[in-house]
C-alpha cells in the first residue's frame, strides 16, 4: 500500500498574471508590471525533479515565491507545466487526471471553503463528490469535526469562521475521502501553537495509516520536526534535499557565527581561516559568516584576530546546527528575510 | 464519466438554490410581472394599446425571463468563486474531468431557467386577465424552443461568466443585456421593425430575436413571427457556439 509521488523536470512560466483578478499585492505588482514591460514573465520552477517515496512525509522548504505552491500545483492538477512531467502513483497527472485526483487530497495555501455552505456541508458534499455513501459520510463528517475541534461551529456557513478555524475545515475537508496522498500548502499558517501540536499529531497519525504526506512550510521546526526528508527549493530549483538529519551534518562546521565589524578589515578572512575548527569564512563589507566546528569558545580568538587586524568586533550572533543556517548557507538569505 | 460525482456536484448547487430560493423566486417573478401589469393591464385599459396586444406581449416577457434567470443563475456565482477565494476550487478537484463541472453549471442555469419560464407564463397569464389567446397548437415544438432558450441562456452565463471580473457585473447589464433585450423583439414582433430595414437585419444577430419568435410562434402562432425552422436552427447553431466557447474560457479560467 502507499503511493508515491514523482517529478520529472517540471518547468513553469507564467506568461500572465494569476486569472483570480485579485490576487493581492503581488498580482498588483504582476500587473503594473506588465504595463511597462510587453511580455513580462515568470519563472517559477526551473526543472524540478522530485521522488516522494510512498508513505513518506516530504517537506519542501523555501522563501517566498521560490515555487512550493507551484509544485504543489501542478501535482494537484491545478497549474498546467510548461514542460516536465509529474505522476502521483502510476497516474500522470496531467494526462489521467481523474484517476490522480481521486488518490489525492489537498490543502491549498489560501483557504478555499465554499462559502455558501456550512462547515457539516461542505465536509458532507466533499465526500458526496468522491461517491462515499451517505452513512459513511456522515460519520467521518462527526469524527473530523470532532477531531478539528469544529463541532459547535458546525452548522454555522463558514463566511464567519476565524482565519485559523477555516484552515483546520480545510485540512479536515482534504482528509474527508481518506486520499492516498495529502498535499500541505502551509498547513500551519494562522493556526496558534496548540492548534499547530494538534495538527503535527494528525499529520503524524494519519501517516502512520501508510500515507504519503507532502507539506511545504517556512518553518525550520515544523520541517524538521515532521518530515522525513527534506527539499529546499529557491528560485524554482531543488538545491538540497535529504533527511533533516542529514542535511544539517551537510553544514561545513555545523555552528554559524554571523560577525560585523566596526569597518571593513582586509585580509581578516585568512586570519579567521586560520582559527582551529573554521571550516568557512565568507566576507560581505564589514560582516562576516563564519561556519566553525565550535561556537562560543571561539570568540576571545576572534577578538584577538579582529585586534590584529585593526578592527573591532561590535556584534556576534551564533546559530547551532539548524536547517536555518542551513538555508543561510545554500542560498545566502535567511528564511526570514 | 462519474455519474455519482456529477449527481453530488448537481445536488450541491440546487441545495443553495433551494437556501435562497424565495429571492430567487422574487427576482425572476417582479420584473416580468410589473411589465405585465403596466403594458398589459394599465396600457391597455387606458386604451394606449390594443387588447391584442396582450397574447403578443406573453411570450417575449416569457423569453426574457428565462434568459436573464440562466445567465444570472450561472455567470453570477462563477464570477464570484473564481475570484480571489476561488471557491470553486474543492469542485474542481471532484475525481471527475472539469469540463463537467462547467456542464453541470449549464445543466443547473437550464433548469432554472425552465423553471423560471414555468412560472412566470402562469402567473403572467393570470395577471393579464381575460383575452390573451394563447395557442398551444405544436407542444413538441414549443418544447424544443424552450429547452433551446435554456441552453442559450445558460451557455451564455457560462460565457459571460468566465470572462467578466466582478468589477464588470455592471457593464454586462447595460452594455449586454439591456440593449439585447430592447432589441429582443420581446415586446414587439420581428415584423414590426419592417420601417426601419437596417435596423430589423441587425437585430438578425440578436439570439433573444429568436427565443422571442419562436416562443412566439409555438404559444400564440397568431402573430406574425419568424418560421419555426429558422428559429430552432439559428438557436442550436447559437447554442452550440456558446457551449463550445463557454469550456474553453472555462478551461482557461480553472488552471494557471
Ligand atoms: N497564477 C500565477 N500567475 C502568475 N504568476 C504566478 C502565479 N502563481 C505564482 N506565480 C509566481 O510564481 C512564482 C512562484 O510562486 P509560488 O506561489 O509557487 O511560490 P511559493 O514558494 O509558494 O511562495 P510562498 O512561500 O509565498 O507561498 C512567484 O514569483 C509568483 O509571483
Ligand atoms: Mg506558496
Amino acid at each position: 500500500m502507499g503511493v508515491p509521488v514523482r517529478t520529472e523536470e517540471l518547468r513553469k512560466i507564467y506568461y500572465s498574471p494569476p486569472p483570480a483578478a485579485a490576487a493581492g499585492f503581488r498580482g498588483l505588482r504582476r500587473r503594473s508590471a506588465s504595463r511597462n514591460a510587453k511580455n513580462v514573465h515568470v519563472v517559477a520552477l526551473d526543472g524540478v525533479s522530485l521522488e516522494v517515496e510512498a508513505g513518506e512525509i516530504f517537506g519542501l522548504l523555501g522563501p517566498n515565491g521560490a515555487g512550493k505552491s507551484t509544485t504543489i500545483g501542478i501535482l494537484t492538477t491545478r497549474v498546467c507545466p510548461t514542460s516536465g512531467r509529474a505522476w502521483i502513483g502510476a497516474y500522470d497527472v496531467w494526462a489521467e487526471q481523474v484517476e490522480a485526483k481521486r488518490l489525492i487530497g489537498v490543502v491549498q495555501q489560501r483557504p478555499n471553503l465554499d462559502f455558501s455552505l456550512t462547515a457539516r456541508e461542505i465536509l458532507l458534499f466533499h465526500g458526496a463528490y468522491y461517491g462515499l455513501p451517505s452513512a459513511e459520510r456522515v460519520r467521518r463528517c462527526a469524527a473530523l469535526l470532532e477531531r478539528f475541534q469544529l463541532s459547535d461551529r458546525a452548522d454555522e456557513l463558514v463566511r464567519g469562521f476565524s482565519g485559523g478555524m477555516m484552515q483546520r475545515l480545510s485540512i479536515a475537508r482534504a482528509m474527508m475521502h481518506d486520499p492516498e496522498v495529502l498535499f500541505l500548502d502551509e498547513p500551519s499558517t494562522g493556526l496558534d501553537p496548540q492548534t499547530r501540536l494538534l495538527l503535527w499529531e494528525i499529520v503524524r497519525e494519519y501517516n502512520r495509516g501508510g500515507k504519503t504526506i507532502l507539506l511545504t512550510t517556512h518553518n525550520m521546526d515544523e520541517a524538521d520536526e515532521l518530515s522525513h526528508r527534506i527539499a529546499i527549493i529557491d528560485h524554482g530549483r531543488v538545491i538540497a534535499l535529504d533527511t533533516p538529519a542529514g542535511l544539517k551534518a551537510s553544514i561545513p562546521g555545523g555552528y554559524l557565527l554571523r560577525l560585523r565589524f566596526n569597518l571593513p578589515a582586509p585580509g581578516i578572512s585568512e586570519r579567521l581561516r586560520a582559527l582551529r575548527g573554521v571550516t568557512e569564512v565568507r566576507v560581505e563589507g564589514a560582516g562576516v559568516d563564519l561556519y566553525a566546528g565550535r561556537g562560543g569558545s571561539l570568540i576571545p580568538e576572534i577578538v584577538a584576530v579582529a585586534a590584529e587586524a585593526g578592527a573591532d568586533l561590535c556584534d556576534v550572533h551564533i546559530s547551532e546546527p539548524s536547517l536555518e543556517t542551513l538555508f543561510l548557507h545554500h542560498t545566502g538569505r535567511s528564511l526570514r528575510q | 464519466m462519474n455519474w455519482k460525482t456529477f449527481a453530488a456536484l448537481l445536488a450541491r448547487d440546487a441545495h443553495v438554490a433551494r437556501r435562497n430560493y424565495l429571492a430567487l423566486m422574487l427576482q425572476t417573478l417582479l420584473q416580468p410581472l410589473l411589465f405585465v401589469f403596466v403594458f398589459g393591464q394599465v396600457m391597455i385599459r387606458g386604451g394606449m394599446m390594443a387588447a391584442s396586444y396582450k397574447g403578443m406581449l406573453l411570450p417575449g416577457i416569457m423569453a426574457i425571463a428565462m434568459i436573464f434567470t440562466g445567465i444570472q443563475a450561472v455567470a453570477m456565482p462563477l464570477i464570484a468563486e473564481f475570484q480571489f477565494t476561488r471557491e470553486i476550487e474543492d469542485r474542481l478537484l471532484a475525481p471527475i474531468r472539469m469540463e463537467w463541472l462547467a456542464v453541470e453549471k449549464i445543466l443547473a442555469g437550464m433548469l432554472q431557467a425552465l423553471m423560471a419560464g414555468g412560472v412566470v407564463l402562469p402567473s403572467a397569464w393570470l395577471l393579464l386577465g381575460s383575452g390573451v389567446g394563447l395557442r398551444l397548437d405544436r407542444p413538441l415544438a414549443f418544447a424544443s424552443v424552450a429547452v433551446l432558450v435554456a441552453l442559450f441562456s445558460a451557455s451564455g452565463g457560462l460565457t459571460l461568466g468566465c470572462t467578466i471580473g466582478q468589477t464588470n457585473i455592471g457593464l454586462m447589464f447595460s452594455l449586454v443585456l439591456a440593449p439585447m433585450i430592447m432589441f429582443g423583439c420581446a415586446y414587439y414582433p420581428w415584423s414590426a421593425l419592417s420601417s426601419f430595414p437596417v435596423i430589423q437585419k441587425v437585430v438578425l444577430l440578436n439570439p433573444l430575436v429568436y427565443a422571442s419568435e419562436g416562443l412566439r410562434g409555438t404559444l400564440a402562432p397568431q402573430y406574425p413571427h419568424l418560421p419555426i425552422v429558422v428559429v430552432l436552427l439559428v438557436l442550436s447553431a447559437v447554442d452550440g457556439l456558446l457551449i463550445a466557447l463557454g469550456l474553453n474560457r472555462f478551461r482557461r479560467k480553472a488552471v494557471s
